[in-house]
């Protein structure tokens, strides 16, 4: 078991960055998932600590040492791949204890420790079979195991649940939480999916263009994203973003979106952005959970308006629910109770007690 | 397998079918059609040659049935099995066969392993140079082959001309090029992520070739091994050329040099001599191809 640092990292392809000067410390036992959209660098970043990519420039460090020039096979680290890239004429066992055998332990000593990998992950009836009789879950499980019985500092995750079906991802999820519960080895996991971003990680690194946008607990980024970027990759459905600027009426402060209507600040985010300048092109933030149906009473900085709604889709405990809200389209989510339905007006709220103000030009959470 | 009839349709409904299955109908019948012309056109020559192989002599140059054997013999056999002349140019037809498929596969499977994963300057045209070299026909390679080893036997005072040996140094030209092209396709449909996993299992790049590659492109290797086989075996112009003496000659030029004594075609012998040097490569395909197809199959199904 070891941290694993990285110092400026840079990977060059010819004329293209692929990724552009990463700093990330990941600490020993910590589950950290690395998420962006396609091409964001993320799954050069995890090969690169795996060695099979060398780096550009910069500096990967496991256990406090400098691992740069280091081949793969002696950085003592495991990988789980997407395609699973089991050994097709091996069996189960023979797979799992491949890395075991080249490093001649003793048999004894790796027969112990692939039932013991085996129970784990509740294989134990599979070791004999071969990869092509297993169903894809199966697969993935054996590609774990393969990691675990080598004990390894790192564990390195390569989009291993992209392969699987919906239902069954959700299953590996949770087997995969329980293995990193039962091992505690340092994981460096690499999704584009951030619902397993979130479920999965200690921390989450947000990446995008070879950059790292935002490191931070799930709830963190969720709560406090730190740039649009994040913003809208974390959460689902995303959150809604509408122009706007702030106007100071009255010596209160108002977020104006158009000529036509503004909201009132509550005194809280009144304070806070009282130091943006009234001229700034902004974005409102809303996520969709703080855009629901308008109630009698409603609590202060809950903002009632009236919208048509364009598209509804009852998910059961609620319903989601699209409209235009001064040219900009909205996602709210409502109760399955409050009457909404496809082209029919609907009486809704916003909490700006929960809104966030971006720059619309930095894209910056202010 | 058991016939299970599946009645698709409702008891009441009348089965009609549909232009889909008549049209597999009659691709069925065509492909049957052209396979039975093919398998009588091509297996006529063999059965030809099995007829004659069976009559004496005198029977084959009298004016009857060609195509029946009214006296059959098996003298054309027994002469042939117990002439050591016969039985050496079969050891040595058998030993250039088997030295040079070893030679071919020691040299093109890692020079494929190579070629299709070791990135490095110039694998790219390297890969397409090694299978231009296959499309030089040996009849054009041949007369500067034999001046580069007449020239080498001046220089050295090696004599490799006139020795069945020296077809060691001249099939690889063939097999070695076109089975480590045919290997370059096997490796590299070898998803990269398996050898990966071998890498950060702790595999060296031999270790990745003996214990993963190898035994994963098995059905490619023995593809490769009766290529080689077939051509080292078949090989005839080089053999030709290169060796003289009676007792140097493999089994084609064997055959057609001792058998033909002027204008006199020893005809029962010559096709007896022909179909036992077909003999072996018909063996070794009826057992490996088994585990050809066996291999090939189980790649196919695989998820």
């Amino acid at each position: 078991m070891a941290d694993v640092s990285l110092r400026k990292v840079v990977k060059r392809y010819d004329e293209v960055e692929a990724v552009r000067g990463i700093d990330l410390d990941i600490a020993d036992h910590e589950f950290v998932v690395l998420v962006g959209p396609s091409g964001c660098g993320k799954s050069t970043t995890l090969r690169m600590i795996a060695g099979l990519e060398d780096i550009s420039d910069g500096d990967i460090m496991i256990g406090g040492d400098v691992v740069n020039d280091v081949p793969p096979k002696d950085r003592d680290i495991a990988m789980v791949f997407q395609n699973y890239a089991l050994y097709p004429h091996m069996t189960v066992a023979e797979n799992m204890s491949f890395g075991l055998r080249l490093k001649h332990y003793p048999k004894a000593e790796i027969k112990s420790r692939v039932t013991e990998a085996a129970r784990m992950l509740d294989i134990t009836d599979l070791i004999d079979r071969k990869p092509k009789q297993l169903s894809g879950g199966q697969r993935q499980r054996v590609a774990m195991g393969r990691a675990i019985v080598r004990n390894p500092k790192v564990f390195l995750f390569d989009e291993p649940l992209s392969n699987l079906d919906a239902k069954l991802r959700v299953q590996m999820r949770i087997e995969i939480k329980k293995v990193h519960q039962k091992v505690r080895t340092t994981t460096v996991y690499v999704t584009h999916d951030q619902v397993e971003a979130m479920t999965l990680a200690d921390r989450v690194v947000v990446m995008n263009y070879g950059k790292i946008e935002q490191i931070g607990t799930p709830n963190e980024l969720y709560h406090k994203p730190a740039t649009r970027f994040v913003a809208s990759f974390i959460g689902s459905p995303a959150m809604n973003f509408v122009p706007c600027r702030l106007e100071e009426v009255g010596g209160k402060l108002n977020v104006r979106l158009t000529d036509r209507r503004a909201f009132p600040l509550p005194p809280t985010r009144a304070a806070r952005y009282q130091a943006i300048s009234r001229t700034d092109k902004l974005l409102l933030g809303l996520r969709p959970e703080h855009v629901m149906e308008a109630r009698p009473h409603a609590e202060p900085g809950v903002e009632p308006f009236d919208a048509v709604l364009d598209v509804t889709e009852p998910m059961g405990m609620e319903t989601l629910v699209y409209f235009t809200l001064e040219g900009s389209q909205l996602c709210g989510r409502v109760s399955p109770n409050a009457g909404a339905q496809d082209g029919s007006p609907l009486r809704l709220a916003v909490d700006l007690n929960n809104m966030h103000l971006l720059n619309e030009v930095t894209g910056a959470v202010l | 397998m058991s016939m299970v009839t599946i009645d698709k349709s409702g008891p009441t409904r009348k089965v009609k079918y549909g232009s889909m299955s008549r049209d597999r109908t009659w691709a069925l019948r065509w492909s049957y059609f052209f396979l039975t012309l093919f398998a009588v056109f091509s297996l006529v020559p063999p059965f030809y040659m099995l007829i004659t192989s069976l009559k004496g002599s005198a029977e084959i140059s009298a004016a009857t049935n060609p195509w029946w054997v009214y006296h059959p013999t098996f003298e054309n056999y027994i002469q042939l099995l117990t002439s050591n002349q016969f039985l050496r140019f079969f050891w040595n037809s058998a030993w250039v066969s088997i030295i040079v498929v070893t030679i071919t596969m020691l040299i093109s499977v890692p020079a494929a392993f190579a070629l299709a994963r070791m990135k490095f300057w110039g694998s790219a045209t390297l890969a397409t140079g090694v299978f231009l070299t296959y499309l030089i026909p040996d009849s054009l390679l041949f007369i500067p082959l034999f001046k580069m080893f007449a020239v080498f036997g001046d220089w050295t005072g090696i004599q490799l001309v006139n020795r069945w040996y020296v077809l060691l140094f001249i099939y690889p030209t063939l097999t070695v090029p076109f089975c480590t092209w045919i290997m370059i396709g096997y490796f590299a449909s070898i998803p990269k992520e398996l050898d990966e996993a071998a890498i950060i299992d702790g595999a060296s790049w031999f270790q990745t070739l003996t214990r993963i590659f190898i035994p994963v492109a098995l059905p490619g290797l023995i593809a490769a091994t009766i290529f080689a086989f077939t051509v080292s075996w078949a090989q005839f112009l080089y053999p030709l050329v290169f060796t003289t003496s009676t007792d140097q000659l493999v089994l084609p030029v064997g055959i057609i040099t001792t058998l033909i004594k002027g204008d006199v075609f020893n005809w029962g012998q010559i096709m007896t001599g022909a179909l036992l040097g077909a003999a072996p490569p018909l063996i070794i395909y009826a057992f490996l191809m088994d585990y050809y197809i066996a291999g090939l199959t189980a790649g196919a199904t695989k998820g």
